[in-house]
């Protein structure tokens, strides 16, 4: 599968990373160098094969459905671009 | 002896013995960092006040009598753990001013055991890349050179490369590092020491940076094979802050080291043989194993026969991860915000995300996004899952015939700063002989073995069963100790 120019624009903005129009080309051609390299897989035989998520063996644990942490508004806006008293300030989404 | 000569051990020695304080050695550390960090470009920050203050408090503990296993050994952590209060860029433009107000569990167990922090080691950005050549921060000097031509820098190899140039340079006595194919594994390999990728689950992920969270594993990089396992049952444990973190206790590693390998069975895999690898590196793989046979192990030969496909499934399941980790920098609430005059939302969204990731995180992100669209999902990610399962089925049917696996730890020697930039595949295949263990969760250590006709460190590597790195450890020390390797790079503290 090689990708044409529309669906690099697609991808990057499903992404919402910023490719400018003389950006596309540079783009395709390293994703489709990258995307020819995997299509070696679709010779691999994975008829009945479960796919494995996760890294370890060991079954994700059950925790008890409780609050364990809170109020830490000051830690969690220390960091915050545009901070406004306890708010996250973004631009105006709804006019 | 210059202080920053000792081995882990050889320094907790001699502070046990009072031969030497933790201001001492921390105050050493630092003066080699201030003499040759402006060249290696190992630490992206050093925290040299706290770290004496650290060593101080140290100093006053053992007054007392409080000896924790790491007290007063000074460290470098990766710029990947989170750090309370210290900033924590993980090498990317995008955290450039990121200060935690947490501690990751793993650099927390260090301090709890008295360990004293340095500073932060540089990477490649998020952890991407093999080099170290991809951090904001510019990139690491590998501190070896070749022998014939020592003006060529080389790299130390990524994405650990901050950590073990510091720890190979006698900068740090130890450093914490993460694996996600094979990041702790091939830097140590390229700077001649040692460093283990522990079993998945033995280390939380709890406070690192994430990059692909089924891959991801913090472990330690040191000097010997025992350094690595002394930092190893620090930093490891269960915490049930990390879903994926083993419940299972923490063997003493150290003791391991010196079991032997008398009556073990070593699995040497035939899908190594890659064509195309140096011959001298074919040829160290086959002394290694007339090594660990001149010890008492068994060879036995052994097939993983979906070994070819590990890189490609790694660099579907590894994108995959990385963009939805990543779909968290946001330039919201934390790290860099972009916007132009009348940006909107999904502008502000975009331009800080242009901006602040580098070229080979922004490509990884795309590679990702893509392989896990409408439509694409069971072609890519679904087949590279089964494939996965493929591939931890080869090692499990394996690892019922033999002990452990021996191989080579990367297809070549550190290359030059300038070399394989141009062609992302290029640079993937680095990882050809560690990604196979982060597939299938298992432990890898890579421990430095011989030098090759330039004089540069080439490493072994050696893979273990599931929760099983005491047998590594073993294995890893025979091989160092028959190895005797005791080269030296050219840019070190006391040189």
């Amino acid at each position: 599968m090689s990708l044409d120019i529309a669906t690099v624009r697609r991808i990057a903005a499903l992404a919402r990373i910023r490719l400018e129009e003389g950006e596309l080309a540079q783009a395709q051609a390293e994703l489709n160098g990258i995307l020819g390299w995997i299509e070696q897989l679709q010779a691999v035989n994975t008829e009945g094969v479960e796919p494995m998520a996760g890294g370890g063996a060991v079954a994700l644990r059950p925790r008890p459905d409780a609050v364990t942490d809170g109020g830490i508004a000051d830690k969690i806006l220390a960091n915050a671009p545009d901070r406004q008293g306890e708010y996250f300030g973004v631009p105006k989404v709804v006019e | 002896m210059h202080p920053t000569d000792f081995t882990l051990r050889g320094a907790i020695d001699a502070l046990n013995e009072g031969v030497i304080s933790s201001v001492e050695l921390t105050t050493a550390h630092l003066d080699a960092i201030a003499a040759l960090n402006p060249r290696l470009n190992a630490y992206i920050t050093v925290t040299g006040e706290q770290a004496l203050e650290q060593a101080r408090a140290s100093d006053a503990r053992r007054k007392e009598g409080v000896t924790g296993p790491l007290e007063g050994v000074p460290l470098a952590i990766k710029d990947l753990f989170c750090t309370a209060g210290t900033l924590t860029t993980a090498g990317s433009r995008i955290l450039g001013n990121f200060t935690p107000p947490y501690e990751s569990t793993v650099s927390g167990n260090l301090l709890r055991d008295g360990a004293v922090f340095l500073g932060k080691a540089n990477l490649d950005e998020f952890a991407m890349g093999s080099s170290n050549t991809t951090s904001a921060s510019g990139p690491v000097e590998n501190p070896w050179s070749r022998a014939n031509d020592p003006d060529t820098r080389l790299v130390p190899g990524g994405s650990s490369g901050g950590s073990a140039a510091a720890v190979a340079a006698r900068l740090a006595l130890g450093a914490t590092a993460t694996d996600t194919g094979g990041s702790i594994r091939q830097p140590a390999a390229f700077c001649g020491i040692a460093g283990i990728k522990p079993t998945y689950g033995r280390c939380s992920r709890f406070g690192i940076v994430a990059f692909a969270s089924s891959l991801d594993q913090a472990g330690p990089v040191a000097r010997t094979v025992e350094d690595c396992a002394i930092l190893l049952k620090s930093m490891a444990g269960f915490d049930p802050k990390d879903s994926t973190s083993a419940d299972m206790p923490v063997p003493d590693f150290a003791a391991a080291c010196a079991r032997g390998v008398k009556g073990l069975r070593i699995g040497v895999p035939k899908e190594y043989r890659l064509e195309g690898t140096p011959p001298e590196i074919e040829a160290l793989w086959e002394q290694g194993l007339a090594w660990l046979r001149a010890q008492g192990a068994e060879m036995v030969e052994i097939s993983l026969p979906h070994t070819q496909y590990a890189l490609p499934t790694y660099y579907i399941v590894a994108p995959a991860e990385a963009s939805s980790n990543l779909a968290r920098y946001d330039g919201v609430r934390f790290g860099l915000r972009v916007t132009e005059p009348g940006s909107d939302l999904r502008d502000l969204y975009e331009r800080t995300r242009a901006q602040g990731f580098g070229a080979e995180v922004r490509r990884r992100i795309l590679i990702g996004t893509y392989v896990l669209s409408a439509g694409y999902y069971d072609a890519y990610y679904l087949k590279a899952q089964k494939i996965r399962a493929l591939i931890k089925r080869d090692f499990d049917e394996a690892f019922a015939k033999v002990d452990a696996i021996v191989t080579p730890a990367t297809p070549s020697a550190a290359f030059g700063m300038d070399e394989k930039q141009d062609d992302p595949v290029k640079m993937y295949l680095n990882d050809v002989f560690t990604v196979t263990a982060n597939l299938a969760g298992l432990p890898g250590l890579a421990v430095p073995a011989g030098l090759d006709a330039q004089g540069l460190p080439l490493g072994l590597q050696v893979i273990g069963k599931a929760f099983d790195e005491e047998t590594v450890f073993a294995v890893g020390t025979a091989i160092e100790q028959a190895a005797n390797f005791t080269a030296l790079p050219r840019l070190r503290a006391g040189a």
